[in-house]
């Protein structure tokens, strides 16, 4: 387990909260071992926060574009069979999902 | 009093007395573009499921969106009728989330740089100005549409699976979020619904979604918080959502004031939820709890570039934009001469729109008003509909109005062809030949009925003569008696003043 003293800053509790965001069944022993893992991560990418490029823009596209738009014109769908043969189930032409418990839209 | 809730509520004007209330709006509006926010797909309502998908409203691997210029154009524009500032460079971002509804497992949306910020609405509640402050417009795509199956019909509670239909996923949505409006006291709930009324006719001026919030593509969330009148810190707000009418936007507040009050008034602390709101109840009950659902980890979306919107095309717009309701309602109360509450009641009737359209089609201002809002507003009224949509047009209403004006019919008659109007006979002068009911001229009917008339009552005629005018009332009566109400008063008193007094000036 390789715990990173210098910049550990991630806990067990924030692992789980990870990966309850990306419904990722997670095991005890693992929360230690991907804290461990995630925080040599984040050491890693913290290190371009060192760059000396306080007069620099963020950047969000390496090139640099605004405005691309389309005409509010129509494109062909896609058929429906095509749609639904993706889904895992499907049931009067929607996609079947499994029930959604303790929330609502 | 309680509710099938079980919430214990406080009486409304007790509370008002000791707490002041704070709202807040998150209103949203799906545009009325042809096509999708990043894609080609259309957005008819009503189209069979999943028929109007593609790669990239699916979030399939390998699309990618590219907005819609049509959108963004309808977003500046709603931000200028809301007196917003345009951002002049602005980015969409992702919001994270996995719900089935959304197939991309985030709803592309914007965060920290909405399109349109700080702006104003000014609503009118009882003669009274509130400003409602605009914190941001910003632009998002919709969701799909779960169908819960199983327990009771479309509820998600015992539902066993849901079914999705992803043809709504990616519409253009416009969300416009108020500050926080404190100071309205015990007219919060009016404020809220005056703000909500007034913002949908901004956008129906703007022309840019049909706003109709039946069908959902007008809706709103209300949040609502209640402090000890003084206190200098905001309450814990609550988030209501699910609020489908303009009613339900005032009824919510307002049952959402005396819930907390009660509540606090027991030293039980509000806590910081959703809830949902009921139409059949009026009231409200918590859904998902907020900690859970806030952790969104927005990011700059990387496959959509920056919007700078050019300030002289934003300006183009500014210019260009149509009269604004409120203008419109100054200017017709300017041209048409009416106090501020006769408008009020032409408001609250819902009959301005049809009331210009007959003014527009010809007909003056006061029978245009007398029509609407008196025999056509009392018919929607008994057959329970509303007024604009009774089977009569504005330009018909005209017609009629000028029918009258020409003395082709009477007032008596008019309500007779106005019958058969809506009865679907046609048009009203098509009515008047089909159905005979023009006023009869000086025909050889109507000189025999008068001529009948004085024939028959020579007492009276004895005293108009003796200079007792007045007694002529009861010959115009006998003489519209037997015509059936046909003939016109005006030319029935004249043609009986020839005969009895003699020849007139």
């Amino acid at each position: 387990m390789g715990f990173h003293h210098s910049m550990s800053n991630l806990s067990r509790e924030d692992v789980a909260h990870l990966a309850r965001l990306a419904r990722l069944a997670v095991t005890d022993e693992e929360l230690d071992l991907f804290a461990g893992q995630l925080d040599v991560v984040l050491g890693a990418v913290a290190r371009v926060g060192t760059a000396a490029v306080a007069d620099v823009p963020p950047t969000t596209h390496a090139v640099p574009l605004t405005n691309v738009l389309r005409p509010d014109e129509l494109t062909p769908s896609l058929p429906r069979e095509a749609v639904l043969a993706g889904a895992p189930a499907s049931e009067d032409d929607r996609f079947r999902v499994p029930r959604i418990l303790g929330e609502s839209a | 009093m309680t509710t099938t809730t079980g919430d214990r509520l406080l009486d409304f004007d007790d509370v008002v007395s000791r707490y002041e209330p704070v709202i807040g709006l998150e209103t949203h509006v799906e545009l009325g573009t042809v096509t999708k926010m990043f894609c080609g797909c259309s957005t008819t309502f009503g189209a069979e499921p999943n028929t109007q998908t593609c790669p990239v409203c699916l979030g399939l691997p390998g699309s990618l969106p590219v907005a819609n210029a049509a959108a963004i154009e309808a977003t500046v524009q709603i931000g200028l009728a809301l007196n917003c500032r345009i951002a002049s460079w602005c980015r969409f971002a992702r919001k994270n989330y996995f719900y089935p509804d959304i197939p991309k497992g985030f709803q592309t949306s914007q965060y920290d740089e909405p399109l349109c910020v700080s702006g104003y609405l000014d609503v009118v509640v009882d003669g009274e100005t509130h400003r409602v402050e605009i914190e941001r417009v910003h632009l998002e795509e919709d969701t799909g549409k779960n169908l819960h199956v199983g327990g009771s019909t479309g509820r998600i509670h015992g539902a066993d699976h849901s079914l999705v239909d992803y043809n709504r996923a990616g519409i253009p949505l416009v969300e416009i979020v108020t500050r926080p409006v404190s100071g309205a006291g015990a007219k919060a709930p009016e404020v809220a619904k005056a703000y909500v009324t007034e913002l949908r006719e901004i956008i129906q001026a703007l022309g840019v979604s049909d706003v109709r919030m039946e069908q959902g593509s007008l809706r709103c969330d209300v949040n609502t918080s209640i402090a000890p009148v003084g206190a200098l810190e905001m309450g814990t707000r609550t988030e209501t959502k699910n609020v489908n009418s303009l009613r339900s936007v005032e009824r919510s507040v307002r049952y959402e004031i005396r819930r907390q009050a009660a509540l606090l008034d027991e030293g039980v602390r509000i806590r910081q939820e959703t809830r949902h709101f009921h139409e059949d109840t009026g009231s409200t009950s918590p859904g998902r709890s907020k900690e859970e659902a806030t952790d969104y980890r927005y990011f700059p979306e990387p496959d959509l570039v920056p919007l700078a919107p050019d300030a002289a095309w934003v300006e183009s717009l500014r210019l260009a934009l149509p009269e604004l309701p409120a203008a419109r309602r100054a200017r017709l109360i300017q041209e048409w001469g009416l106090s501020d509450t006769e408008m009020t009641w032409l408001l609250n009737a819902g009959a301005l729109g049809v009331v210009a359209e007959t003014v527009a089609a010809g007909a003056s201002p006061a029978e245009a008003r007398k029509w609407w809002l008196g025999e056509l507003a009392r018919r929607a009224n008994e057959s329970g509909t509303e007024l604009t949509d009774l089977p009569i047009t504005p330009a018909q209403v005209a017609e009629l109005s000028g029918l009258v004006a020409e003395g082709r019919v009477n007032d008596k008659l008019a309500r007779q062809v106005l019958d058969h109007v809506l009865a679907g006979e046609g048009g009203p002068t098509e009515v008047v030949e089909a159905r005979g009911l023009a006023v009869l001229g000086e025909s050889d009917e109507l000189v025999a009925a008068v001529e009948a008339a004085i024939a028959g009552a020579p007492d009276v005629v004895a005293k108009v003569r003796a200079g007792k005018v007045q007694a002529l009332g009861a010959l115009v009566g006998q003489v519209m008696k037997t015509t059936k109400g046909q003939a016109d008063a005006a030319t029935v008193r004249r043609m009986l003043e020839e005969r009895v007094v003699g020849q007139t000036g």
